[in-house]
């Protein structure tokens, strides 16, 4: 028996044969045919196959996230059928008389070796492209296996990392776990492991072997180890809590389509936090009622100049269309603070959570806000949108705010574009000075979603990345919660609706509470939602809402 | 022949998108040949990678020669391509 260890990044236990992903480049093989118009005819056979290959992947990512994504698999089909490509590869094999695999392989070469060697970064990382329709054209002709696992039966897929048009086309059916030798909590196969919800475990690196190929494992997700050839009495416990792992997630799959209300008929929403259009099958999957945080600046974290209006747009599109007119509330970008990007060409400053951040930005820069701003009123006409600004500590900046969404409204009107005439406009209260206005605050806007972390980090003057406050950030401190309390307040002195779309939210020691207030949404990652609703079924607010509001506004000494 | 001039103003130049959009857009137009003409270098329009290759940029103005039956319409049609795309 043998432990590897790593870093679980996708929960769950799992046991099968482990099996490594196969790539075609591993399986080229060099000879000279007797018939060299065979092998032409067996090229152009496989690049048939390829274009219809692609055709199909195209359709399918079309399908998942989007024209843009499409757009990539169309131009590789492109290039599988590109001219000089094929007068190469022709000449090599009619003339040269080598097989059709080592003719590909080679011209594909000469290709990516002129692209690499363009002066500009964009071309020059075209090289890849080409070696991946190098790999396909290659793996079709050697009859590589499809989708890469070389089993009948589903196994544990071990390799270095996958790239995104690997696990896209991967037979899903066949994989109960991944191990990785490389690989980052935010690598692909980790997103596609979360979303299949099947363990993964990255990071072993050269703890994983090929000779551990086609023997037992199992990959347990929630500590981060795999276990190969395990024995008797290893397997039994492991298989023991992955029965119990799986009768938590059928019983919990029961409160699907039933509504968060409480024993005593109070009902609160229960929405999803995302950061990307590839997170809302996650939100589907586990019945969240609409999404109460789309952290746009990962749209910009993930592009190396400001996201045009275009691209911006796509997403927010996307994101709305595939919610189906369920409500997405879309804040705008809250960079700043720990979430530096280069490109803003921000000052160095001394206390970034105290410094130009968020909604500051916004209203500093107007062309940056204004971008943003045309995307999401465009998007509006695809779905049910909600905006959101965050880092709010005055009434002017929410005046200043809402009247830039004014100047962009006239404006597409005036050229004819759609939008909707129904966007909700809100406020993040993370600030303790929101908070504290919040009555004036609520007389501004359709909602408040209050942000605890930052609520947190604020009122208690504690740095939430300084791992060496431990006990002093205490985001049950009664200061905080009776913020959110005076806060759900005035909301609903003013006929707006309060959520929370901090990880408070998630904490399942304070839902009571937080249904003792009279919250109205409460927005998670979506692996939390039915939790969380299982624990919104078995609470009377009746019953405990006097006790728990009384420990929080009595005169208590402990604390 | 038709030709025109048309100066990229796409910040990352003929990119594979553009580019294979441009094919895409060329295939429709059976018949016509179309040369794409930068300095001393020129591609046969349908070939995507050596267009990408050519490694045109922004504020670079290249020739756009069309040859056919219908040149005059299809070269008007590539511009517009060009216009919305590049």
């Amino acid at each position: 028996m043998i432990i590897i260890q790593g870093k679980g990044v996708s929960a769950g236990v799992a046991g099968g044969p482990l099996y490594f992903y196969r790539r075609a480049e591993n399986t080229l093989r060099r000879y000279e045919p007797e018939d060299r118009e065979a092998e032409w005819e067996r090229f152009k056979a496989a690049q048939a196959k390829a274009v219809e290959q692609l055709g199909d992947l195209a359709e399918k990512a079309r399908i998942e996230a989007g024209d843009d994504a499409a757009m990539l698999f169309e131009t590789h089909q492109m290039m599988c059928e590109d001219l000089d490509l094929e007068e190469a590869v022709e000449s090599f094999i009619k003339e040269s008389g080598i097989n059709a695999e080592a003719a590909v392989a080679d011209a594909c070469a000469m290709q990516a070796e002129a692209f690499a060697a363009m002066d500009d970064d964009y071309f020059r990382a075209r090289a890849a492209d080409v070696k991946d329709i190098s790999g396909r054209l290659v793996g079709i002709l050697a009859g590589v296996v499809q989708g890469g696992i070389d089993s009948d039966v589903p196994v544990i897929l071990a390799s270095d990392d996958l790239a995104p048009s690997e696990t896209i086309q991967l037979d899903k059916s066949k994989i109960l776990g991944f191990v990785t030798s490389g690989g980052s909590g935010s690598s692909h196969t980790a997103i596609l492991a979360r979303t299949m919800g099947i363990p993964a475990i990255i990071g072993v690196g050269e703890q994983l072997k090929e000779e551990y190929e086609g023997r037992p494992v199992i990959a347990d997700g929630s500590i981060g180890n795999v276990v190969v050839d395990p024995d008797e009495e290893t397997a039994a416990k492991l298989m023991k809590k992955r029965e119990e792992i799986l009768k938590r997630q059928e019983m919990l799959k029961a409160l699907k389509g039933q509504p968060n209300v409480t024993k005593d008929g109070q009902s609160i929403r229960i929405y999803c936090n995302i950061g990307n259009p590839e997170d809302v099958p996650p939100v589907l999957e586990n019945d969240g009622g609409g999404i109460g945080l789309f952290r746009s600046e990962f749209l910009y974290l993930n592009c190396d100049d400001f996201p045009t209006e275009d691209y911006q747009f796509e997403a927010y599109k996307k994101v709305l269309s595939d919610m189906g007119g369920k409500e997405v509330v879309i804040r705008t970008m809250d960079i700043g603070a720990d979430k530096q990007i280069g490109y803003f060409d921000l000052p160095k400053e001394e206390n970034p959570a105290l410094g130009n951040r968020a909604l500051r930005i916004c209203l500093n820069r107007p062309e940056i806000f204004h971008t943003q701003l045309r995307a999401l009123f465009r998007a509006s006409a695809y779905g049910r949108l909600s905006i959101m600004f965050p880092m709010v500590t005055s009434v002017w900046e929410v005046r200043e705010a809402k009247a830039a969404c004014e100047q962009v409204k006239k404006e597409l009107t005036e050229e004819g574009t759609p939008f909707s005439d129904e966007v909700d406009l809100g406020i993040m209260i993370e600030t303790p000075a929101a908070a504290v206005i919040s009555d004036r605050l609520a007389k501004e806007v359709d909602f408040f979603s209050i942000g605890t972390n930052d609520l947190t980090q604020y009122t208690l003057a504690c740095d939430r990345q300084n791992n060496n406050l431990g006990r002093f950030f205490n985001a049950h401190h009664p200061a905080v919660l009776r913020l959110i309390k005076l806060v759900a307040e005035n909301a609903h002195k003013n006929g707006i609706w309060c959520g929370i779309c901090g990880e408070l939210g998630a904490d399942l020691e304070l839902t009571e509470t937080f249904l003792s207030m009279g919250l109205d949404e409460l927005s998670v990652s979506p692996r939390a939602v039915l939790p969380l609703r299982q624990k919104v079924r078995e609470t009377e607010v009746a019953a405990c809402r006097e006790r728990l509001m009384g420990e929080l506004m009595g005169d208590r000494t402990e604390d | 022949m038709k030709s025109f001039e048309y100066t990229i103003t796409d910040p990352v130049g003929i990119h594979a998108r553009p580019a294979g959009l441009l094919v895409k857009e060329i295939k429709n137009f059976a018949g016509n040949a179309v040369t794409i003409v930068k300095g001393d270098k020129s591609v046969n329009a349908l070939k995507l990678m050596a267009l990408m290759q050519m490694g045109i940029k922004q504020g670079d103005t290249i020739t756009v020669q069309v040859e056919g039956p219908n040149e005059d319409s299809v070269a008007a049609a590539i511009e517009n391509f060009l216009k919305a795309n590049l």
